[in-house]
């Protein structure tokens, strides 16, 4: 594949496969970071996707060389990545979100359905039935970047941000959707609430979704996120 | 155990980060300054990714319940026992029952006190690094408060030996001190305006020329709006070439950030694991322990290096501090006999 390498930082580097965020960029993103994730070099400490981008955080001590850290590590990454290809039978990993739309826990839908023209159920037909691909994670904990959403439920940011929105709060900021995993402050337009953890600190892996996921929202009644979270307990 | 009397103004429990979880969003946390933390470590016989107390501008007080072999080091926070100073940069064995304090800032902006065998807080996705916003990590998820008590680890095999070289000294003292410290290499300059080396950032094309000078030759200002996310500086306006608009991508510990009103953020232990900012250079590895020590009000100048010497600094710099870790053994090692 196409990429470009550069350094980061004198102990980073990052992976660049485009300008533009798309689908077919994100496939490669993702490409890169399972093959980091396989591989398990002992000199790489992590990796972290962007949009476009996979950096990668290296230990040079880890690196036997006589000449510079940077240059042996794209020496030895350079053939690899000229190899790899994105597989295009790959089916993603889909990841159903429950969702209780409006009431306390959505209470901007009637905005976002005012703003938009529509009626609160429309909002939620709309919500419920897009393709949604996580693009990475960051921000916060298992906070999940979305691309997908149709323009037509968009709705600018609140003008007087929320001090406290409750984890697990769904909401929509200009054409963007989330998720949010942990209680912060914040000025996204609420429109409901999942009962779904999306950070778990404790777990093997401390966020539900990875970059590359696709998410379906699934509306579900007031009873039924109750009984989700007592089954939960 | 110890027990905190007093919380002071920052004191959290802090190893050399949570790495490996930055892709899920989850960021590093862990010590500002990584030199003085893992001097402190190596003066106590610790692993030198042992967790150790960060203290901010006014440190704690605390009572010591059993003997306890300490050091600090990193900027001077005038430590005192029982009313007596204690030196920084050194191991130090306190007795049961003594009182440590803090008084004014005299030099820096943290200190790293490190016991021997680490204190005793559950590991959390690698690390015992208290993530503040999260509330994970750490003592309890928090930064340190009034009545804490703090249990301390097993100390290793070299931290008996330092102890028990210690103990041959002290008599009825409440507090001993070892004769010797390490090299003053180590020590981060306490300069007025000191120098921090950057490198060219992944943007840094993008800005003007005027604003590429400017940023190697003007001093900058650390103003309040500084923590341990990030210190946000005054100084000259960075300018954009023409405004562009760049995808959030990953960013690093020392990273140089530039949002649109032209006032630079240094990233820094608690940054955010993407950044959608322009970065216009990005501190040498080596420096950010003198960027860690600064305080709001401090200047500092930025002084270009490339990304080849960078790296060769880090491995020189590694190289030494193997040695110091080394030098400690083989010392105490003598003075057992």
């Amino acid at each position: 594949m196409k990429y470009t390498i550069e350094p980061l930082g004198d102990n980073s580097l990052i992976i660049e496969l485009g300008q533009d965020m798309s689908p077919e960029i994100q496939q490669k993103v993702k490409k890169i970071s399972s093959f980091f994730e396989e591989h398990a070099f002992d000199w790489v400490i992590e990796t972290v996707p962007g949009f476009t981008t996979v950096a990668v955080f290296y230990d040079p001590l880890k690196i036997e060389t006589t000449s510079l850290p940077y240059d042996e590590v794209c020496k030895f990454l350079e053939p690899l990545l000229d190899e790899l290809e994105v597989d295009d039978n790959a089916e993603p990993r889909v990841v159903e979100i429950p969702v209780c739309y409006g009431g306390e826990f959505g209470p901007d839908l009637e905005e976002v359905a005012n703003h938009n023209g529509l009626t609160v159920d429309e909002v939620i037909d709309i919500h419920s039935n897009g393709e949604y691909t996580v693009y990475m994670i960051g921000f916060a904990p298992g906070f999940p970047y979305i691309g997908g959403m149709s323009e037509r439920i968009a709705a600018p940011r609140r003008s007087n941000p929320r001090l406290k929105i409750p984890a697990g709060s769904v909401g929509i900021a200009g054409k963007q959707t989330g998720v949010y995993p942990i209680e912060t402050p914040g000025g996204w337009q609420l429109i409901g609430k999942t009962p779904e953890k999306l950070f778990t600190p404790e777990g093997e892996t401390p966020s539900l979704l990875q970059a590359g996921d696709q998410i379906k929202f699934v509306p579900i009644s007031e009873e039924e996120f109750q009984k989700y979270e007592e089954d939960a307990k | 155990m110890i027990k905190i009397t007093k919380p002071g103004l920052l004191t959290s429990v802090q190893d050399l980060g949570r790495y490996g979880s930055q892709k899920y969003g989850v960021i590093t946390s862990g010590v500002m300054d990584t030199t003085a933390h893992r001097i402190a470590n190596s003066l106590v016989g610790n692993d030198e990714n042992e967790a150790t107390l960060e203290l901010t501008l006014l440190g704690p007080d605390m009572v010591f319940h059993e003997d306890t072999l300490i050091a600090i080091c990193g900027g001077n926070l005038s430590p005192s026992i029982d009313g007596k100073p204690v030196k920084l940069w050194r191991s130090v064995l306190v007795s049961a029952g003594s009182k440590l304090k803090f008084g004014g800032c005299k030099t820096g902006c943290r200190a790293y006190l490190a016991v021997a065998g680490g204190f005793d807080v559950p590991v959390v996705m690698n690390s015992k690094s208290t993530y503040l916003r999260a509330g994970i990590g750490g003592h309890n998820g928090k930064a340190i408060q009034n009545d804490d008590e703090l249990s301390i680890g097993k100390p290793s095999e070299l931290s008996e030996k330092i102890t028990k070289v210690l103990d041959a000294q002290r008599g009825e003292k409440k507090f001993v001190e070892m004769q010797w410290t390490i090299s003053s290499d180590f020590i981060a300059s306490s300069a007025s305006k000191p120098q921090v080396r950057v490198m060219k950032g992944r943007q840094y094309d993008w800005f003007t020329t005027e604003s590429q000078m400017k940023l190697f030759t003007e001093h900058f200002e650390v103003t309040s709006q500084s923590d341990r996310m990030g210190y946000r500086l005054k100084g000259p306006q960075l300018e954009l070439q023409e405004k562009q608009e760049m995808l959030s991508e990953a960013v690093s510990f020392g990273t140089i950030q530039v949002p649109s009103e032209g006032n630079p953020i240094v990233l820094l232990a608690d940054r955010q694991t993407t950044g959608g900012y322009p970065k216009i250079g990005q501190i040498a590895t080596v420096d950010l322990s003198i960027m860690a020590q600064l305080k709001p009000g401090d200047k500092v100048q930025f002084v270009e290096v490339s990304h080849e010497v960078a790296q060769q600094l880090y491995l020189d710099r590694e190289k030494k501090l193997h040695q110091l870790k080394q030098g400690i053994a083989l010392k105490i090692r003598q003075e057992s006999k």
